[in-house]
């Protein structure tokens, strides 16, 4: 046990920074900008820390944190991360100061309230990786909106309140049957922690109904398909931060919202409805890949193409369920799970970085029209090998982080079914489609308009933004090791509670896991 | 009857009302147009005194005085301060909006102060004659106030409505009493109690009685199908009396209900549970579903109400201790964001102009941004979002439902609240996402309005995340 309080720290000091940039007011701009860079700086510092005193040998929860909070109801503040929830946590404080620098000189109404709204978002976000109580993670997970909700509305385009509020509204309402869902365990198992929930026995109706409450908030997170609709609308209408921040984490969390709660808390439940979320994930990797070749303007197609990538994510969760039936091949469920994980980071890295890219010429032109431009190499060089190294990562090329996580969920789902592999591995021509042909009409050929012709290129802000998330990407993608193995005792944990059933003992005939009878858990503090 | 010290002891907040009440009275006649303001601040004396003898007076055990009348327990004690606390936020937001128009004369705050006695009476009353007592000297002084602004003929429309629907709802309120009077030959609670243990539901007067009680709550709450009242007269009464019967009152609407049907008939929870849920059911389906429509923010905010009164009942028909405190809090809570979501209308208003539809709002941002982070605040808490307390108060209405098992309840509840987002949500579309019209003026706000409405915001979002204080105050009232 952790006497230190790092991972309050790093919820709070975003918080509070968000505070003090707020009251520093709109008068000078500059003093609000840095002091927002310095919280987002010292917050992801401090989240390094998290990284460097991890013990990637036990599965156990780790900078566990808990007290009491409203004890008439057993709510704890009960905080810690294993992991699963650690790399995602230094994920999002990273990607904050991309959002933070994006911002400097584009955002010129009320700059000091946007950089507090994305500060308050980090520190909501990274407790919503950390929260290990039912009604805290709820907590924090709806605070989420909030922020997001003023910065798409305030800062976004021309049709931002259809899309804000469309946004809030889809979230909101898949959220609050999880609610109902938490408050029916809390009474099947007397607390709000997540690791009781996990280790309680429930009936096959009762796990179904609660899997399907949280498949609702969770599939609008990620999104799946046919509840994907509101992420185009908000990319689209988002300012280019937002737009980072959405695709990077908050899609991420949907993810994290399955290996948490779905998975281990309703194995049975999970492994009988499978067949449905493979078939909403093939949906996403393959129709979702179609309707973005053609879009025509290019945020949206990102967001598609994240939708997409998502669907990836999903598979390689949710095969575990077909492999584990066949015990011989149950390195592959562990592969499907951490194939998913790296597909989530390597994702977060480069979304956002497309993001960034189409900032770039946004705030040059202010169009996201692909028909507007062509040509765009020859007046920004540098920007254009920016722009065509991120879309081979985005199409999943060998060497760069996207490859990896594909790759490995693609192997994982032969080991399940071949049809379902050759399915999704349709995304490598897919992606590759629809990213490199955007790149082609945008990036290559005659300058197309006079705008084009007036491009400038990069400055250094905005290269340094691109050139680290290049480095980054990079280096996932030659050398994933480190991450893997951080999350790797962790995964293989999670990989014995799903595949443990948690039927009472009546009903336990009819289960399908692998260890029908409950086995000694691995004690979580 | 006889007559002992302790017995005024018990009543001193209710006897430092009055106290302010007829001296504001008497003093207003001798005070010269331009030194109004002293029955502003005598007002906010008397009830600030009020809210401190209220924790003098209370915190012991339960008590009962003036011959089984009144009564002395947690849930009187958090009550009166509760509805004190309202209503001296209330006196303040009112005070700008009054001297605007030249209204800041004595018998507003007169009136007031006689609706406040009349609700603390309820907090306390512990048999259906003190109980409708205290009501009607709420609603009595709520009707002229209501009319109060004399030149106003949508006002004058208004009060009218609210005088006939009120007292038809008084008259039902009566009827039911008089039957169960007959039923079991008392009006005190306690007695009422027991007759009702030793008899059960073989008495089918018994039996009328508690649905014309029920609808009587229903229409003092403003409760589908009894709402009828309530859009009418917060869209035509002037703001401040809007404000002043649109939030305290609601807290006094909770002790009518439960000094009637927790104390007196808690043995016949099974009969008048299904006639709340039915009214729960219904309140929060129409009140959601119609705000969306509303245009005129006082107009949707009345909707808004009635969708609450159905999470307040939700509470209540639970029928457990935690259900009861769960409503409470919600009561409470409730009280505290209307009378902020009306403070920021009186806010907006200035002389010659009252902020009535939702336009009113654009560009708060940019106008005042911190009163924007406060209405933000109150929207978001009503809309129930975390980590605002208007989460706190639909997590411990829903954790009590589903507690004795109605699943279904609890989602129809949470769908509906869904569907009420939304025009919470616009309301802040209209703060932030919209420019202010080019012609509006810069707000002019006085440093106590500003302290009450930041007061008020910040409450909201302290108990959201520390709601352990309040909430334990609720639960040991109904142990």
């Amino acid at each position: 046990m952790n006497e230190f309080p790092l991972l309050t720290l790093v919820i709070w000091l975003p918080i509070v920074g968000g505070i003090v940039v707020l009251a520093s007011g709109e008068k000078s701009p500059s003093i609000s900008k840095w002091t927002a860079l310095f919280f987002a700086v010292l917050t992801f510092l401090l989240s390094i820390g998290l990284w460097i005193g991890f013990d990637s040998n036990t599965a156990q929860m780790q900078f566990v944190e808990r007290s009491a909070w409203i004890p008439t109801f057993n709510v704890e503040y009960y905080l810690g991360v294993d992991g699963i929830s650690m790399p995602l946590i230094v994920l999002t404080t990273f990607i904050t100061i991309f959002v933070i620098v994006a911002g400097w000189e584009v955002i010129t109404y009320k700059p000091a309230q946007y950089m507090t709204a994305f500060l308050i978002m980090n520190g909501i976000m990274v407790g919503v990786f950390s929260a290990l109580d039912g009604i805290l993670f709820y907590v924090f997970w709806e605070a989420m909106l909030i922020p997001m909700f003023i910065i798409i509305g305030v800062w976004g385009g021309p049709n931002r309140v259809y899309a804000t509020i469309k946004f809030f509204l889809y979230t909101f309402l898949g959220s609050v049957f999880m609610l109902v869902a938490l408050i029916y365990m809390y009474f099947q198992s007397g607390s709000f922690s997540i690791l009781d929930f996990q280790e309680m026995q429930l009936g096959i109706t009762a796990q179904t109904l609660i899997f399907l409450a949280f498949l609702l908030a969770f599939a609008v997170k990620v999104p799946m398909f046919p509840v994907h609709t509101w992420l185009p609308d908000a990319h689209v209408e988002a300012p280019t931060g937002g737009s980072v921040i959405l695709a990077a984490i908050m899609l991420k969390i949907g993810g994290y919202g399955f290996l948490r709660f779905s998975m281990p808390i309703t194995p049975d439940a999970s492994a009988s409805l499978t067949w449905l979320i493979v078939a909403l994930s093939l949906i996403a990797i393959l129709y979702i890949g179609f309707v973005a070749l053609v879009q025509q303007d290019m945020k949206k197609l990102i967001a598609y193409s994240s939708i997409a990538h998502m669907g990836f994510v999903t598979l390689g969760f949710f095969i575990v369920f077909t492999i584990a039936q066949n015990p011989a091949l149950s390195s592959g469920s562990i592969m499907g799970i951490e194939g998913g994980m790296v597909q989530m980071i390597s994702h977060g890295f480069i979304s956002g970085a497309l993001f960034l890219c189409v900032g770039v010429l946004y705030d040059r032109v202010h169009s996201r029209e692909i028909a507007d431009y062509g040509g765009v190499i020859n007046t920004m060089p540098w920007y254009g090998a920016f722009v065509v190294f991120f879309a081979m990562a985005n199409a999943g090329l060998p060497g760069t982080s996207g490859f990896v996580g594909e790759f490995m969920v693609i192997l994982a789902t032969f080991r399940a079914d071949f049809w379902w592999a050759v399915l999704a591995a349709m995304t490598l021509i897919l992606a590759a489609a629809f990213t490199l042909w955007m790149v082609k009409r945008v990036i290559f050929g005659e300058v197309k308009n006079d705008k084009v012709a007036a491009l400038k290129d990069i400055d250094q802000r905005e290269t340094f933004n691109l050139a680290v998330l290049a480095i980054a990407v990079l280096a996932l993608g030659i050398w994933p090791a480190p991450l893997v193995n951080v999350m790797h005792t962790t995964v293989e944990n999670l990989v014995v509670q799903v595949t443990t059933c948690k039927l009472p003992s009546s009903e336990r005939s009819d289960c399908v896991l692998t260890h029908p009878e409950p086995i000694v858990a691995v004690p979580n503090n | 009857m006889q007559f002992d010290v302790a017995n005024l002891i018990a009543i001193l907040p209710e006897i430092a009302v009055l106290i302010t009440a007829c001296l504001v009275l008497v003093v207003d006649l001798y005070l010269q147009d331009k030194n109004k303001d002293v029955n502003h601040t005598l007002t906010l004396i008397g009830l600030i005194i009020a809210i401190a003898l209220t924790g003098v007076v209370g915190g012991g055990d339960r008590q009962i005085f003036f011959d089984g009348n009144l009564i002395q327990d947690g849930i009187s004690d958090l009550l009166k301060g509760a509805i004190l606390v309202v209503s001296v936020l209330g006196f303040i937001y009112a005070r700008p909006w009054l001297k605007d128009r030249d209204m800041l004369v004595g018998e507003f705050y007169v009136l007031g102060l006689f609706a406040v006695l009349g609700m603390l009476v309820m907090a306390s009353a512990n048999s259906f004659l003190t109980v409708y007592l205290g009501l009607e000297l709420q609603a009595l002084s709520l009707y002229a106030l209501v009319a109060f602004d004399r030149e106003s003929k949508k006002g004058a429309e208004a009060a009218m409505k609210y005088f006939v629907l009120g007292a038809l709802g008084s008259g039902m309120l009566l009827y039911g009493i008089s039957m169960l009077y007959g039923a079991t030959g008392s009006v005190e609670f306690g007695a009422v109690a027991q007759a009702v243990s030793e008899q059960g539901m073989a008495n089918e007067v018994l039996v009328f009685g508690i649905v014309f009680l029920v609808i009587g709550i229903g229409f003092k709450f403003g409760a589908v199908p009894f709402h009828m009242w309530v859009p009418d007269i917060y869209e035509g009464a002037p703001t401040p009396a809007v404000l002043i019967l649109g939030s305290a009152p609601k807290i006094a609407a909770f002790a009518l209900a439960t000094r009637m049907l927790v104390d007196g008939l808690q043995e016949l929870h099974a009969d008048w549970q299904g006639m709340l849920l039915i009214l729960a059911v219904l309140s929060m389906g129409l009140g959601n579903l119609v705000a969306i429509a509303q245009s005129n923010i006082k107009r949707m905010l009345a909707y808004s109400t009635i969708s609450h009164v159905g999470f307040i009942f939700l509470g209540l028909l639970a029928g457990s201790t935690q259900g009861y405190a769960s409503a409470m809090f919600y009561a409470i809570v409730y009280a505290l964001m209307a009378a902020g979501a009306f403070g920021i209308l009186l806010i907006l208003s200035r002389k010659g102009f009252d902020a009535e539809t939702l336009e009113d709002l654009k560009g708060l941002n940019d106008r005042d941004a911190w009163y924007a982070a406060m209405m933000t605040i109150i929207m978001f808490s009503m809309a129930g979002v975390p980590p605002t307390v208007g989460f706190m108060a639909k997590l411990l209405v829903l954790e009590a439902v589903i507690r004795i098992d109605l699943l279904w309840l609890a989602l129809v509840a949470v769908f509906f609240s869904v569907i009420g987002a939304f025009y919470y949500l616009r309301v802040i579309k209209f703060i932030y996402f919209d420019r202010a019209v080019l012609n509006a003026p810069p707000l002019v706000t006085t440093g106590g309005v500003r302290f009450a409405m930041t007061f008020n915001g910040l409450i909201l979002l302290m108990l959201g995340l520390f709601p352990t204080a309040l909430l334990s105050l609720c639960q040991s009232a109904f142990i």
